[in-house]
C-alpha cells in the first residue's frame, strides 16, 4: 500500500517536473493556432516589413515595420542608458563598496526590480513626461525618449544582479594575483575582473534588454503609441507589446485583426526565446 | 605617466556616480508615491466601490478582486512549482532531459507579461471556455510565477545538507518519507520566501490580466471564479489613462496601496530569508 502510494507521488512529482517543458511548449503551439490564421491573407514578408499598420480599416493593412522599429529604437535607447550605468553600479557593489553600504545598495535595486510596471508606467507619466517636454520644448512629452528613460530603469536591476553575480563568482586567486604584481584595485578590476566575468556580463545585458522588449505597461503608458514609422526618438512611438496590449481589447476574435496580434506574439515569443537560450549558453559555458 | 591612484580615484567616482544614478530615482519614485498617496488613504477610500465614473469614491471591489486573483495564483502555482523543485532538486540526475528543463524555466521567466495575456486567452478564455474570469487570470498569472517558485524552492531544498538526506536513509526511511520528513521542514523558509515573491509579482502584473479576468468597472464583488473581477494594477492603468480628469489623489492613492502591498510582500519575504540565515544550524 505505502509502495503504491509512494509511486504514484513520485510520477506526480515526474510530471510536474516536466511541467516547464510542458508549458512552454504549450504557449507557442497555442501562438501558432491563434497567429499562423494572418499568413492566409497577408505573406509573411508583407506582415513583417510592410509599412503600414492599420488593423480596422477595410481591406486590413498589417505591416508591423513601424511596431518594431518602434521596439528596436525604445529598446536602443534604454540599452545605451542602462548598460554602462547598470554595469558600474555592479561594479560599484562587487568591487568598491563596503560592507555595509553593499546591503543598503542590493536592497535598493531588488526594490526596484519589485515595483509593478504599472505603477513605473504612472510615475513616469507625472513625472517624466512633463519633464521631457519641457526641457526639449516638445508639443508632448509621450515620446520614444520617455519610453526608453523609463524602460532603462526596467532593465538595470537585472542588468545589475547578474552582472554582480558574475564578478563574485571571478575566483579570487586571480585578484590576489594581481594585487601580488603591484596593481592597483582599479586596475585589477578593468584588466583582470571585467574580462574574466564578461561572459556573464554580456549574458546580463543581453537578459536586461529582453526585460525592455518584453516590457509593456510602461512603456504603452508614456510613448504616445503612434503606430507610425518613427523618425525621431522625441516623437512618438508604438512598440510590439503595447499594440497587443492596446489593441486586443477591441479585436474580434477569429478577425484578421486577431489573427494579426496573435501574430505580433509569435514574433515577440521568439525573440525572447532567442535572447534567453543565447544569454544561457553565455552563462553556463565554462571555458 | 599617470598616477594610477588619481586613475582609480576618477574610476571609483564614475562607479559611484552610476550608483547614485540608479538608487536616487528608487528613492524619489518611492518618496513621491508615499507623499502624494498616503493622505488619500483613510477607511472610505479602502472600503468604498469606486463612484462617479472612477472619479470618486474608493477602490474596494479591486482590492478584494487582486486578493482572489493572487489566492487563486498561489493554489495553481505552488502545489506545481513545489513538486517541480523537488524534481529537480532530489530526482533528476545531470543529463540532456535535466539541460532542457532548465532551459525550459529560463524561457518561461523571459516570455513578455503581455505573450503570457495572448496564451491565456487564447487557451483558458476561448478554447477551455472559461470566459474572462478569475479562473483563466489566476491560471495565466500561475504559469508566468512557476519560474519564480520553482527556482527558489530548488535553491531552497538543494541547500539541506546531503548528509541529513543519507541519515534518514539509513534509518530505513524510503525516498519519499525522508524528502517529506527531512528535506522539506528544512526548506519552509526558502520555499515561502519564493511563494511570497511569486505572489508580489502576480499581484502587480497588468497585461496578463488584461484580456483574461480584469473588468474596466464592475459595481459588485465577484461572487464565482467564473466572474470578471476588477484588480488594483488594471485599475490604475485605466484611471491613469482611459478615465480624464481623475483627482490626483485618488491616482496617487491608488498607485500607493499597490505599492504597499507588493513592497510589503517582498519585505516579508527577505525578513524571512534574513532570520532563516542567521538561524541555520549548518
Amino acid at each position: 500500500m505505502r509502495k503504491l502510494k509512494e509511486f504514484i507521488i513520485e510520477k506526480l512529482i515526474l510530471i510536474c517536473g516536466l511541467a516547464s517543458i510542458f508549458f512552454v511548449v504549450l504557449i507557442f503551439l497555442f501562438l501558432l493556432k491563434e497567429g499562423l490564421a494572418v499568413f492566409s491573407t497577408v505573406s509573411p514578408f508583407k506582415f513583417l516589413f510592410g509599412k503600414n499598420w492599420y488593423p480596422i480599416s477595410d481591406p486590413p493593412q498589417l505591416g508591423i515595420l513601424p511596431l518594431i522599429l518602434g521596439s528596436l529604437l525604445v529598446t536602443l535607447g534604454a540599452a545605451i542608458i542602462s548598460i554602462p550605468i547598470g554595469v558600474g553600479c555592479a561594479v560599484y557593489i562587487a568591487e568598491v563598496a563596503p560592507a555595509n553600504l553593499k546591503e543598503i545598495l542590493k536592497a535598493g535595486i531588488e526594490l526596484l526590480a519589485a515595483i509593478p510596471s504599472v505603477v513605473l508606467g504612472f510615475i513616469g507619466m507625472v513625472t517624466l513626461v512633463p519633464f521631457v517636454k519641457t526641457f526639449f520644448h516638445l508639443p508632448t512629452g509621450l515620446t520614444a525618449l520617455s519610453g526608453s528613460i523609463m524602460l532603462a530603469f526596467m532593465a538595470m536591476p537585472t542588468i545589475v544582479s547578474i552582472a554582480e553575480d558574475a564578478l563574485y563568482s571571478v575566483p579570487k586567486t586571480y585578484k590576489e594575483g594581481a594585487f601580488a604584481l603591484g596593481a592597483t584595485h582599479w586596475q585589477t578590476i578593468h584588466r583582470v575582473m571585467l574580462p574574466a566575468a564578461s561572459r556573464g556580463i554580456v549574458a546580463a545585458i543581453m537578459l536586461g534588454i529582453g526585460r525592455v522588449i518584453g516590457e509593456t505597461m510602461a512603456v504603452m503608458m508614456i510613448t504616445g503609441n503612434a503606430a507610425v514609422m518613427p523618425n525621431s526618438i522625441f516623437a512618438p512611438v508604438r512598440t510590439l507589446t503595447a499594440t497587443i496590449a492596446a489593441e486586443m481589447g477591441e479585436a474580434v476574435v477569429g478577425s484578421e485583426h486577431y489573427f494579426a496580434l496573435f501574430a505580433i506574439g509569435i514574433v515577440l515569443f521568439i525573440i525572447s526565446f532567442a535572447i534567453n537560450v543565447t544569454a544561457d549558453l553565455f552563462l553556463h559555458k565554462r571555458q | 605617466m599617470k598616477n594610477p591612484h588619481i586613475t582609480q580615484n576618477i574610476a571609483f567616482f564614475f562607479l559611484f556616480l552610476a550608483t547614485l544614478l540608479i538608487v536616487v530615482p528608487v528613492g524619489f519614485i518611492v518618496f513621491v508615491i508615499i507623499q502624494k498617496g498616503l493622505p488619500a488613504i483613510d477607511w472610505q477610500f479602502l472600503s468604498d466601490i469606486p463612484r462617479h465614473g472612477m472619479r470618486a469614491g474608493g477602490i474596494f471591489p479591486a482590492i478584494v478582486g487582486t486578493v482572489y486573483l493572487v489566492t487563486g495564483t498561489i493554489i495553481f502555482a505552488l502545489p506545481i512549482g513545489l513538486l517541480a523543485a523537488i524534481y529537480l532538486s532530489e530526482y533528476s540526475k545531470e543529463n540532456l532531459l535535466m539541460r532542457l528543463i532548465k532551459l525550459a524555466i529560463v524561457n518561461l521567466a523571459g516570455v513578455p507579461s503581455v505573450v503570457y495575456g495572448l496564451f491565456g486567452l487564447a487557451l483558458f478564455v476561448i478554447f477551455f471556455k472559461f470566459g474572462a474570469s478569475i479562473l483563466s487570470g489566476s491560471l495565466t498569472l500561475g504559469i508566468m510565477i512557476l519560474p519564480i517558485i520553482i527556482t527558489t524552492s530548488r535553491e531552497a531544498l538543494e541547500s539541506v545538507p546531503y548528509s541529513f538526506r543519507e541519515v534518514s536513509l539509513s534509518l530505513g526511511a524510503s525516498k519519499w518519507q525522508t524528502i517529506r520528513n527531512i528535506v522539506l521542514p528544512n526548506a519552509v523558509p526558502g520555499i515561502l520566501t519564493g511563494t511570497i515573491l511569486g505572489l508580489g509579482r502576480a499581484a502587480g502584473e497588468t497585461a496578463p490580466i488584461l484580456f483574461t479576468v480584469a473588468a474596466f468597472y464592475l459595481p459588485q464583488l465577484p461572487s464565482s471564479i467564473f466572474d470578471q473581477a476588477m484588480a488594483l494594477p488594471y485599475h490604475l492603468y485605466v484611471i491613469s489613462t482611459q478615465v480624464p480628469n481623475v483627482d490626483e489623489k485618488i491616482r496617487y492613492g491608488t498607485a500607493f496601496v499597490l505599492l504597499a502591498l507588493v513592497l510589503i510582500m517582498n519585505l516579508v519575504a527577505i525578513i524571512i530569508r534574513y532570520k532563516f540565515r542567521k538561524r541555520k544550524k549548518w
